[in-house]
């Protein structure tokens, strides 16, 4: 199977914007879907559709059983230890609010200290910064350096600084912006190393990289289905069973109890269902268990070479752009290896990132520009908004070229 | 010439202009004829919110009538901005307020701008109007 074949099974690929081909580089954003996946959506939309977990009836079971396999599917995906540590969301935002709630609850009170690093999306800030509304607990910042890499022994610094040690470390496992792939099992094992449990945003990190919680040894580890070729409003939050067990429940109602009483109050399900409030998303959970089996069918070693070969060439490509800059490039920091994804942040001297993503859009290429949703990351560049291309597995070095090709043009217009 | 003129006029220009690459173009040289704002004039107050760029508005008094100064980092806003100026500045805050703003949708602006874009065109209109009616409000004429 090459690039090509992969291409074909996703159709939103082969359209016209603006009566131009479509080049779509905003998968960082969200990603196209394969037509696996969309059967699977459209046959139990129209079908094979019945509420889970609760009827007898065949339709209701026949849904129970796709949902919880597709909690297999990522359980095995993940490596995790069981379908317990799986609980399925609406997305990354939905896990880490989940996850922020219920820790908070369970584990936090006043003066304790959270870390979060410099480089989060807001998705891995504001439900931290609310839960230290709520119980009082202070956030601690973990600084990025001038190139975005993350010195750990600033991370040691935090964690050594009072007798209490940080209740949690919130982290990317790969920035949006930067692309680059953080050292986390070094990190999680200088965490653990003080007892601190580590989170990790996993939105941009499960789509590059095979993630293994096991060998990671993450407590934590939340991603969205869209991004990864599967369906909006799917999500999912691993945790270690020791901590859901203990957490506290963040939504309540049908599901996520064991028995409700008005007199004698209510008991909890077991984890994953204790945080699983109300009809899931089963539609979109049993399209998510496509979609990594669609990944899982791939020859994983062909797309990272594939989107080896991006990295470099991109990277070569934009550098000969005068005034180009690249947010996150590859190389050794603090004596680690950082690997970079296909996803290219830059500012560009003299042309405004918005203008430039507006005159692409005409020639039919597909860019975000703005703030990435990591406003305190660009502020540390000093800077208020980049333009930046991302590139999924189904993205060709042919695009790449046209993306260059017609950034220069566009650049010729705006300078 | 009146608010009324003056959008009939754009809309004759972009008129002539055959594809959105022309139009956009054009918007990119308006946006670079647009004198720049002092910094002292690109403070948080002029600063209007929800925009994807910054885009900053200064307005300025005298006999009666409003005169518009305004600015952005990004060339196309800038283009969008000036013509908003084109049309407001210099008139009364009565004028201004009683003004029907047609020729964003003659042009095919709006829905040529992305929902976020055409959103900051309706955050500067609304914020042209604010003042207008400050102004109407503190000395009605
Ligand atoms: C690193 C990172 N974290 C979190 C998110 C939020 O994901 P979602 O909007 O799917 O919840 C994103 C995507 O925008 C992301 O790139």
């Amino acid at each position: 199977m090459n690039i090509a074949h992969i291409r074909e099974q996703f159709p939103a690929l082969h359209q016209k914007v603006h009566g131009k081909p479509l080049v779509y580089l905003d998968n960082g954003a969200t990603s196209q879907k394969p037509k696996m996946v969309l059967d699977v959506l459209q046959e139990m939309e129209g079908k094979i559709n019945g509420n889970i977990h609760r009827a007898v009836h065949y339709l209701s079971a026949q849904c129970t059983e796709r949902y919880e396999k597709a909690r297999t599917v990522v359980k095995d995906f993940l490596n995790a230890d069981s379908e317990d540590e799986i609980i399925f969301t609406s997305g990354t935002t939905a896990s880490l609010n989940l996850l922020a709630f219920s820790f908070g609850q369970t584990y936090v009170r006043p003066g304790d200290r959270i870390i979060v690093t410099e480089a989060e999306h807001h998705s891995n800030i504001v439900p931290w910064q609310m839960m230290c509304q709520r119980t009082g607990a202070l956030l601690e910042i973990w600084e990025v350096d001038d190139t975005g890499a993350l010195d750990p022994k600033k991370l040691e610094q935090i964690l050594d600084k009072s007798e209490e040690v940080p209740k949690l470390l919130a982290i990317t496992h790969i920035s949006n912006v930067l692309g680059l792939v953080n050292p986390l099992a070094e990190i999680i094992q200088i965490a653990h190393y003080y007892n601190v449990p580590v989170a990790v945003d996993g939105a941009q990190g499960i789509v590059h990289k095979k993630v293994d919680v096991r060998s990671l040894d993450a407590d934590f580890y939340a991603f969205s289905g869209h991004k990864l070729y599967g369906p909006t409003g799917t999500g999912v939050l691993y945790g270690k069973v020791k901590y859901l067990e203990e957490m506290a429940p963040w939504q309540g109602g049908g599901d996520m109890i064991e028995t409700v009483s008005l007199r004698k109050g209510t008991t909890y399900a077991q984890p994953p269902l204790k945080f699983e409030a109300g009809t899931a998303n089963f539609i979109g959970i049993a399209g998510l268990g496509a979609a990594i089996e669609f990944i899982n069918g791939l020859n994983i070693k062909l797309i990272e070479d594939h989107e080896n070969e991006i990295t470099q060439k991109a990277i070569e490509a934009l550098g000969q752009i005068d005034g180009c800059k690249i947010l996150g490039i590859p190389g050794t920091y603090y004596g680690k290896t950082y690997e970079k994804i296909p996803v290219f942040s830059m500012t560009i001297e003299g042309a405004h990132p918005s203008d430039i993503a507006t005159l692409l859009d005409r020639m039919g290429i597909a860019v975000r520009s703005g703030m990435l949703c990591a406003e305190p990351l660009l502020e540390r560049f000093g800077i208020t908004s980049v333009l930046r291309a991302s590139f999924a597995l189904y993205n060709t070095l042919e695009e790449l070229d046209f993306f260059v090709e017609s950034l220069k043009k566009v650049l010729k217009i705006l300078r | 010439m009146t608010i009324k003129d003056k959008q009939a006029q754009i809309v004759e220009e972009f008129s002539f202009m055959e594809d959105w690459m022309d139009k956009y173009e054009y918007l990119i040289e308006l946006g670079r004829k647009l004198p720049p704002l002092e910094d002292a004039s690109k403070t948080e107050k002029n600063l209007i919110k929800g925009c994807q760029s910054r885009v900053w508005l200064d307005v300025k008094r005298e006999d009666g009538r409003l005169y518009f100064r305004a600015d952005s980092d990004a060339l196309i806003t800038k283009g969008i901005v000036s013509l908003l100026v084109i049309v407001f500045s210099g008139h009364t805050p009565r004028e201004i307020l009683d003004a029907d703003i047609s020729f964003i949708d003659q042009i095919g602006l709006r829905e040529h701008l992305s929902p976020t874009r055409a959103n900051g065109l309706l955050s500067m209109i609304r914020q042209i109007q604010m003042y207008a009616l400050a102004a109407s409000a503190e000395n009605p004429a």
